[in-house]
Parts: C-alpha cells; sequence; structure tokens
C-alpha cells in the first residue's frame, strides 16, 4: 500500500545462558577492574530477552509482513537454540576471541538475523536484566 | 532538524527524536476476538499458512495499544495535547469500536482484511491521524501478546 505509512513487526524471544566477562588483551589486574564480579572465571548466567523488529509489505493475501512460523523458526535456529543453557564463552565461535558482552552479543544475534530471507531486520533489543538492556541497527549503509 | 537520541518516553529505545518536540504516549487495553481467514485461498492453503488462527469460531486477545503523538508543548497550558481529550478520542475511535467485539464482523474498516497485529495497527493509525489536531501522531504500537507487536508510523518519521 502507498499510503505513506511504515508497518513493522516486533516479537520478543527468551534464552538463557552464561558468559564471563574477560578480555585477553587485559592484565588480570586490569579485567578485574574493568568486569568487576563479571570477571568471575566460572563465569554466570542471564535470562536474556531478545526483541526483534522487522519490516516489509503487509501481503494483502495473508495480512502479514512475514509468517510467524517462518520467523520463529528462523531465529530458533539461528539464535536460540546456539545459545540457550550454553557457555557463550566457549559455545558460540563468535565469542572465542570477542568478550560476550550483550553489546556484542546484541551485534552478533543481530549479524545473524540479518540473513533472514523474507522481511527486512530493523533491530535488535537485548535485554541481559531487566535494567540493562542494548540495542542495535547495524550499520549506516 | 533531526538526530539520534534517546527517548525518556521509551524506556531503552534508541530513537530518532526531532528537537523541540515532546513525544507522549497514551496506553490502552482492549479485548477482542478474530480470526484469519482468506476465502480467496482453500481450506488446506488457509489451515497452512494460518494455523490456529485459522479455527472458525475465532479465539481472542487482550491488545495493549500505544499511541505517541509529538508535538511542542503549548506555552500557556504546558501541553502537547489534553490527555483527557485524547483519552476521550481513544475511548470513542478505539475502545467503543474495538473492545469485545469480533473484529473480522463488527470493525467495518476490517472488513475484507486478515486481522492481524499489522493490520489492525493500521486501521488504527487511520482512525487516529485526523482526529489529533494538536500535535500529530508520531506511532501507534500494538500488543497482541507481550510477545508480539506492530508499529505504524509515517515514512521517514523513524519512529520505531
Amino acid at each position: 500500500m502507498s499510503d505513506g505509512l511504515k508497518i513493522e513487526l516486533g516479537r520478543r524471544y527468551r534464552f538463557s545462558a552464561s558468559h564471563r566477562l574477560h578480555s585477553e588483551e587485559l592484565s588480570e589486574e586490569e579485567n578485574r577492574r574493568v568486569y568487576g564480579k563479571c570477571n568471575n572465571p566460572h563465569g554466570h548466567g542471564h535470562n536474556y530477552v531478545v526483541e526483534v523488529r522487522v519490516s516489509g509489505n503487509v501481503d494483502p493475501a495473508t495480512g502479514m509482513i512475514a509468517n510467524l512460523v517462518d520467523l520463529d523458526g528462523f531465529v530458533d535456529r539461528e539464535v536460540i537454540e546456539p545459545f540457550d543453557h550454553k557457555l557463550l564463552n566457549e559455545e558460540v565461535a563468535a565469542f572465542r576471541n570477542h568478550v560476550p558482552t550483550t553489546e556484542n552479543l546484541c551485534k552478533e544475534i543481530y549479524a545473524r538475523l540479518k540473513r533472514f530471507s523474507k522481511a527486512k531486520l530493523e533491530s535488535v533489543r537485548v535485554e541481559e536484566t531487566s535494567n540493562n538492556t542494548f540495542e542495535y541497527a547495524g550499520e549506516e549503509l | 532538524m533531526e538526530g539520534p537520541g534517546v527517548s525518556s518516553g521509551y524506556p531503552w529505545r534508541i530513537q530518532w527524536v526531532a528537537k523541540n518536540m515532546v513525544y507522549l504516549t497514551r496506553k490502552l487495553e482492549f479485548s477482542a476476538s478474530h480470526l484469519y481467514h482468506n476465502p480467496a485461498l482453500s481450506a488446506e492453503e488457509n489451515k497452512r499458512i494460518f494455523g490456529k488462527c485459522n479455527n472458525p469460531h475465532g479465539h481472542g486477545h487482550n491488545y495493549t495499544l500505544e499511541v505517541t503523538v509529538a508535538g511542542e508543548p503549548d506555552p500557556v497550558t504546558g501541553m502537547v495535547l489534553d490527555l483527557k481529550e485524547l483519552k476521550e478520542i481513544l475511548e470513542r475511535e478505539i475502545t467503543q469500536r474495538m473492545d469485545h467485539r469480533f473484529l473480522n464482523y463488527e470493525v467495518e474498516e476490517l472488513k475484507g482484511q486478515i486481522p492481524t497485529c499489522e493490520n489492525i495497527a493500521r486501521v488504527i493509525w487511520n482512525l487516529l491521524e485526523p482526529k489529533i489536531t494538536k500535535g500529530r501522531l508520531h506511532k501507534v504500537r500494538l500488543y497482541e501478546t507481550p510477545e508480539l507487536f506492530a508499529d505504524c508510523y509515517r515514512n521517514g518519521a523513524q519512529g520505531a
């Protein structure tokens, strides 16, 4: 419809995972100073909430930007399955060399979901706790 | 004129916020039933595309609507628009039309459309935009469940 309106679809997902904030480029003291409790060698966990927004044409036959079965399946395969109940540092390749802060986690999820073919990814927002939230909308084109 | 910023009206939501403007948001809830069925498609296709939402008896949701109006506060009243007035517009245009209704059959504006979150958000936008004469309608967000919502705004307003 060319009524000048833009419609976006938002969906929230959850997963639980553990991480440890530790940078190989910093000394032990610096790591402790920078990351505090999050530097605990045994790691710790969060219940993450991922809010995904996609946009596109609303198909007049279905009334949908994207069928939720497709979106949910894609997010499940790309993010929930590989991240849920995992130690992010060890079990997600991207975090072998990157500190799994939620900033980096948000960007990693964005990169994975950008490949969704049925709608345009607008942004990814990750709630690490109800007090800490991170949002990423990709690079300026 | 516009620059990136963080709207305090939306905790955590990074968005384009125009200078000098204040964005106010009013929330309301309504409950309604609907079903997804496209008569141009076969029964099997309807089942395949819409799944459980194709149940001919329909099903219901508690919808939450967030309406954001942008404007400059009036120097005398300090208001973008009177919230009481906005509340009355929402009551008249949305609650009376949609609350405790079967959306497919009882909402004229949705006739011939699948009442998805996307389509209802657009209908709500079109109902509200002409009624909001102080400030301008900036964004409509409709939650069908806490996990699913649709945003509607004018192209270029980057309202999300």
